[in-house]
């Protein structure tokens, strides 16, 4: 599989930036450690409530690596010597995405592993909450490859702000719920607030598949959308 | 103009044309370049050559006319096309966080490469180029000169049947330059090589054929001595002497009209120059010869004579 090569280099361009391997891995886990530190004033930020807005938030780092390493390489004397192998658009679509869905699995592992030290407990199915979690990161990966694929490297910051901030005001460091108001209201209409209570319900109350799947919906349409564009927009680019 | 016919062509161009909205960038290009051949195509800065590149490297598509790589269409094929060629871009097109090991392997893998052939390989080039000692390291380390041979490295990894090299020794100094060039001679026969060059010394040491391009538009086509022959005023002889006098000068334009005065001597322009007949002429006078020289021809020469404009104007 000639995209085997580039899916290397790509993996290896985030591993050896100690920048992107501090943002995406650290960053998180960092947070994780601090945040739960206030859970003596207010319950809510335990490392179990924390851990899947936390795990998003590593997503959106991810998102913003991917996406400047595809939007830098465009511009790239490399990607011209790139585009003049034998290598099919499909192929560049794999090699810019699974590297980074790879970096995804070792963040999710490490943010609740070291959660673990700090009291993050597990009440339902593990299963389900790594299938949301992939499901999750794939989503910020083709918003990644969006961005990377049609904004400069400039503008990709801009693009990953108001993802930033969907993803944040999305519930991952707060419960919408006891908000409510117009920050629900949007909150519900993004599918970064239905992955957290999805994640949440499994890890808190032991919630099973039935029970999330009204969320799970909203996270796979949501996906598959993303996902969609993400390819169309590639493939767009690399036809001009 | 005669595009040249050699048997066995590896790339045919009919009509090759690109526009940048009212800007025709290549016009109408009909060449054909045999197999194994090295061919060079020289011109200045915005002449159309890297356009030539890109568009028969399937990375811009023809406005009109189109092209053939080993048969393949660059148009319909590109897939075909991009199997058999490599490129050497003007920019240096490497990895920084991989090694030198890396990169190369990168690019034997996208060419379909195994292990054993990409590591046989890649050890014969990281000798080639030189950079075996710093071969682990990682390339952003590099200099620049280093950065340079690693990227043409990278373009002949795959040995490719067709190899495109854009400016190849561009940003290089003398030294690398001329060791660059040992290396692309060195491949001469066997890969067909497509050289865009605005060094005339480099088309003029290297190209079996060489087509002088500007404004798009092809201006020559020959090997360069017969470009070379082209060149009107192509015969001139330099005189240095001491002393020349205006009747010195006289007496000599009696025998050759063409003559013209230099800084230290004269340069006569005629197919036969005997220096019997300048002694004889000069020794009465009291002009002593200190030395007498037949006047190389450049390509830049035959730029100069095509364009009336210098090559790196």
């Amino acid at each position: 599989m000639r995209s085997k090569e580039l899916a290397r280099r790509n993996l290896l361009e985030v591993w050896r930036d100690p920048v992107a391997l501090g943002l995406t891995i650290g960053l998180p886990v960092i947070m994780l450690i601090v945040l739960q530190g206030f859970g003596g004033v207010d319950a809510f930020f335990t490392a179990t409530n924390l851990a899947p807005g936390i795990a998003l938030f590593g997503f959106v780092m991810l998102m913003f690596s991917a996406a400047m390493t595809l939007s830098r390489d465009r511009e790239s004397a490399l990607f011209s010597r790139l585009l003049t192998t034998p290598l099919h658009s499909n192929d560049f679509a794999t090699a810019y995405s699974l590297p980074y869905l790879g970096v995804a699995i070792v963040q999710a592992i490490a943010l609740f592993a070291i959660g673990g030290l700090f009291g993050l407990e597990i009440n339902g199915n593990v299963g389900l909450v790594v299938l949301i979690l992939v499901i999750m990161a794939i989503q910020y990966i083709a918003f990644g490859m969006i961005m990377g694929s049609l904004f400069t490297f400039k503008q990709v910051p801009f693009a990953y702000m108001v993802i930033l901030l969907l993803t944040i005001f999305g519930g991952a460091w707060m419960d919408l719920n006891a908000i409510g108001g117009v920050f629900q209201t949007v909150g519900d209409a993004f599918p970064f607030a239905h992955a957290i209570y999805a994640i949440r319900d499994v890890m808190v109350d032991g919630a099973d598949f039935g029970a999330v799947a009204g969320d799970l919906t909203w996270v796979v349409g949501y996906t598959v959308v993303i996902a969609g564009l993400a390819v169309l927009s590639f493939r767009r680019r690399m036809l001009e | 103009m005669n595009s040249g016919q050699p048997a066995g062509a590896a790339i045919e161009m009919s009509g090759l044309t690109r526009d940048f909205g009212d800007f025709r960038a290549v016009d109408g290009l009909n060449l054909s370049i045999g197999q194994g051949e090295l061919f060079s195509i020289l011109g200045p800065n915005g002449a159309g050559k890297t356009t030539t590149i890109k568009m028969l490297c399937c990375l811009l598509r023809p406005t009109s006319g189109t092209a053939t790589i080993m048969g393949y269409d660059i148009g319909r094929e590109p897939l075909a096309v991009k199997k058999v060629i490599d490129v050497s871009p003007q920019e240096t097109a490497i990895a920084e966080h991989l090694n030198a090991w890396e990169n190369l392997s990168l690019m034997a893998g996208l060419h379909g490469f195994g292990r054993k052939e990409t590591k046989a390989r890649s050890e014969e080039l990281v000798d080639m180029m030189a950079l075996s000692d710093r071969a682990n390291e990682r390339v952003k380390k590099y200099s620049g000169g280093m950065k340079r041979r690693l990227s043409i490295a990278m373009a002949l990894v795959s040995n490719p049947e067709v190899l495109f090299l854009d400016e190849p020794t561009i940003g290089l100094d003398p030294q690398s330059r001329r060791g660059m060039w040992e290396h692309i001679a060195g491949l001469k026969g066997g890969t067909t090589i497509v050289l865009t060059t605005h060094y005339l010394e480099e088309a003029d040491a290297l190209a079996d054929r060489v087509a002088v391009i500007d404004t798009g538009k092809v201006l020559a086509l020959g090997t360069p001595d017969e470009l070379k022959g082209r060149v009107s005023g192509g015969h001139v002889t330099v005189i240095e002497a001491q002393d020349f006098t205006d009747e010195a000068f006289a007496a000599l334009s009696q025998i050759y009209p063409s003559v013209r005065s230099v800084d230290g001597g004269v340069e006569i322009e005629a197919e036969d120059v005997s220096l019997y007949d300048v002694q004889d002429v000069l020794r009465p006078l009291g002009v002593v010869v200190q030395s007498t020289y037949r006047k190389q021809v450049t390509l830049d020469d035959v730029f100069l004579d095509l364009t009336g404009k210098e090559i790196r104007q």
